[in-house]
């Protein structure tokens, strides 16, 4: 038999009408919904009289437009009944919500993986890009619109043309303080941020095999930012043992049985991908990004890049309007940037372990003077147990806010906004013009690397603070 | 969904690459529950100055931009955020149609639900059309999805490549969901198959 990717042994399974001309009706095994993106969806499906096929595969939840000081105090109209009207159609439709009350409640990306919904060989659809992340447990995961979340609805099904494969080969070790963050950042730069358009990405090699889940799912929350379909990860006992007990995991033998299939679940030897890229993370420091898209990123050692350096006039113009926006000049040091607003949250970097790394930093520190430093969990889980864990005490003796749970800083729908103007060091997916709120600039790191920022009023090596502080304390 | 089998149309010129979603809708208009009405709000902080005043040296600002119902592109249009909000927004204010070098795939996607036609041509193709555009302010194409050519109605022609099922769909006003429907007997032994296997 013809060696398949993990991508083909997936897409094979979930065809349910093939046609000639390359495309597919392929089955979706769980569909995620949240308030922003299912409005108009729903009110298709009233305007047509149709039903929710299967409600029994669809999970919702509100994360997008929520107040993450005061969850239920939503002062903005509009948001509020965006958030009722998903509460009416999961009632209307007999869908299950995570609503504000439920102990489950947060980012999408992150509950679904939490409540072990998210599983090896699913294909995942959400209205959101970052739905990708779900790719990390070895699942076809993607992000669709609001008529394709329609379709989701009405049929279960999805109509697609066969997307191309791409490897991404991650070899070496990283170096002590980089994180999974700086290895996509990484990949990015290096690879531009359109170099997965039409593919679905598939990570592997050492230095993907020797990632905790958590990480998996940051690099595969990103490969959206590269412009992918969706990333991927082989799944191995790392996710076994991640998934082995979660409340909507299979039980018991039902889990032995799943673990047996999930095996199955790798690129064979031999299976030829329509592309490769190797990125050596052995050589990479902590990431900053300087512009204003993902791929605009650079050592925290470096410096901020000349426009007039790039190849084509294109990328030049490009870096020239970047640099505007973001109010840098070529030449400086990107450790001489500094920051007046910190955000850790979002999809990408609002688990249990980045607010552990986080937390380590601030640990005994201050917040600068001058700096807004917010911290927002994932989700209701990933808050009580940072909260067992004494988190949200080192963060406040430190000076930063401790919020509740939601998308928050990272697109700035609900209030927490960056100012026009001032700078921040976010843990989030996209440093986009206005992004986080009108003339905003938007630095990416790692939560190591931003709490660091926080404590130093600028962009530092997280390394060297950690040296700064051992020679001090001789 | 309107069919769109031909359009003659006046040309708006954007010569950006990775123009992303948060900017084709800014995300403060993404609380609306409905699908219209997205078009006053298109490009909006680069339409408008913080104070609300036009800004004049944006490209659909610009006297010749108006009217038109051809968006012109460089590479990578529409990346980041699977907003569909964002081809309402553009098929609200009036665009039917996108030439590009190249898409970002979501929303590449989403203009085929809902109506609007994006399109990729090579970049000579496209240089063409810019440096025509830069001659000759009330420059217009005709776009026509049944020949799948983009010409200038006079001397220059080019062909281009669409999905057949999107062409189909898009030529006839089709809506996917209810072709889908169509499928159910197969649906169901799916469901079946992955019931009992």
């Amino acid at each position: 038999m013809r060696p398949k990717t993990l991508f083909e042994k997936i897409w094979d399974r979930h065809v349910v009408v093939s046609q000639d001309d390359g495309n597919a009706l392929i089955f979706i095994d769980l569909h995620l919904v949240h308030e922003v993106t299912s409005p108009q969806a729903f009110e298709g499906l009233r305007i047509n009289n149709r039903q929710v096929r299967r409600p029994d595969l669809t999970f919702a939840t509100m994360d997008h437009n929520v107040p993450t000081d005061n969850p239920f105090h939503v002062t903005d109209e509009i948001a509020g009944k965006q958030i009722e009207t998903l509460a009416a159609n999961c009632k209307d439709f007999g869908i299950e919500l995570a609503d504000l009350n439920s102990a489950n409640q947060g980012i999408v990306h992150v509950i679904g993986p939490e409540l072990g919904l998210t599983q090896p060989g699913k294909t995942i659809v959400c209205g959101d890009s970052h739905t990708s992340t779900h790719g990390a447990f070895g699942a076809l995961a993607f992000g669709i619109g609001t008529s394709e979340v329609e379709h989701v609805l009405a049929t279960q099904c999805l109509w697609q043309k066969r997307p191309k494969t791409c490897e991404v080969r991650l070899v070496g070790k990283r170096a002590p303080g980089v994180t999974a963050k700086d290895v996509i950042l990484g990949v990015i730069a290096q690879n531009g941020i359109d170099f997965g358009t039409g593919h679905v990405v598939e990570f592997t090699g050492d230095a993907v095999r020797s990632m905790s889940m958590e990480e998996r799912m940051t690099v595969c929350n990103m490969a959206i930012e590269g412009g992918a379909r969706a990333g991927m990860v082989a799944p191995d006992e790392v996710t076994f043992a991640y998934l082995q007990g979660r409340e909507r995991a299979p039980q018991g033998e039902q889990f032995d049985e799943a673990v047996t299939e999930w095996q199955a679940l790798c690129s064979d030897e031999g299976a030829v991908y329509d592309k490769v890229v190797t990125f050596d993370v052995s050589l990479l420091d902590p990431q900053v990004t300087w512009g204003t898209n993902p791929g605009m990123g650079i050592s925290v050692n470096g410096r901020v890049p000349d426009p007039d350096s790039f190849a084509t006039e294109t990328e030049r113009r490009a870096a020239r309007q970047a640099l505007a926006y973001m109010g840098l000049e070529p030449g400086m040091p990107i450790t001489d940037i500094t920051v007046q607003n910190v955000f850790i949250g979002s999809c990408t970097n609002s688990r249990l372990e980045d607010l552990r790394a986080a937390a380590q930093v601030a640990r005994g520190r201050k917040v600068a003077a001058g700096v807004r430093a917010l911290v927002v969990p994932g989700s209701k889980q990933v808050k009580e147990q940072a909260e067992r864990e004494g988190l949200d005490r080192v963060f406040l003796d430190a000076g930063f806010e401790w919020r509740a749970t939601g998308c928050s800083m990272c697109l700035a729908m609900n209030p927490d906004f960056v100012p026009p103007g001032e700078r921040c060091a976010s843990t989030s997916n996209r440093n986009f013009e206005g992004r986080q709120g009108r003339a905003a600039r938007t630095h990416l790191v790692s939560p190591a690397m931003a709490a660091a920022a926080a404590i130093a009023g600028h962009f530092v090596d997280v390394r060297e603070l950690g040296r700064e502080a051992a020679a001090a304390s001789v | 969904m309107e069919p769109f089998v031909r359009l003659t149309g006046k040309v708006a010129l954007m010569d950006r690459v990775n123009v992303d979603t948060d900017q084709i809708i800014p995300k403060q208009f993404l609380k609306r529950i409905e699908r219209t009405g997205f078009g006053q709000y298109l490009f909006y902080d680069w339409r408008f100055r913080e104070d609300g005043s036009v800004n004049e040296a944006f490209e659909l600002n610009q006297p010749q931009s108006q009217g038109a119902t051809i968006l012109v592109a460089k590479h990578n249009f529409g990346c980041g955020s699977s907003r569909e909000h964002a081809a309402w927004a553009l098929g609200d204010y009036g665009f039917r149609v996108i030439l590009a070098p190249s898409f970002a795939d979501i929303f590449f996607n989403n203009c085929f639900k809902n109506g609007l036609l994006p399109i990729t041509l090579p970049d000579r193709a496209i240089d063409h059309i810019f440096a025509q555009g830069a001659r000759d302010s009330a420059f217009e194409l005709t776009v026509d999805l049944e020949a799948q050519t983009v010409s200038d109605g006079a001397l220059w022609q080019v062909g281009f490549e669409v999905d057949p099922r999107r062409r189909y769909n898009l030529l006839n006003g089709l809506d996917d969901i209810g072709i889908t429907l169509q499928y159910e007997a197969e649906i169901s032994a799916y469901e079946e198959r992955r019931r009992t296997g």
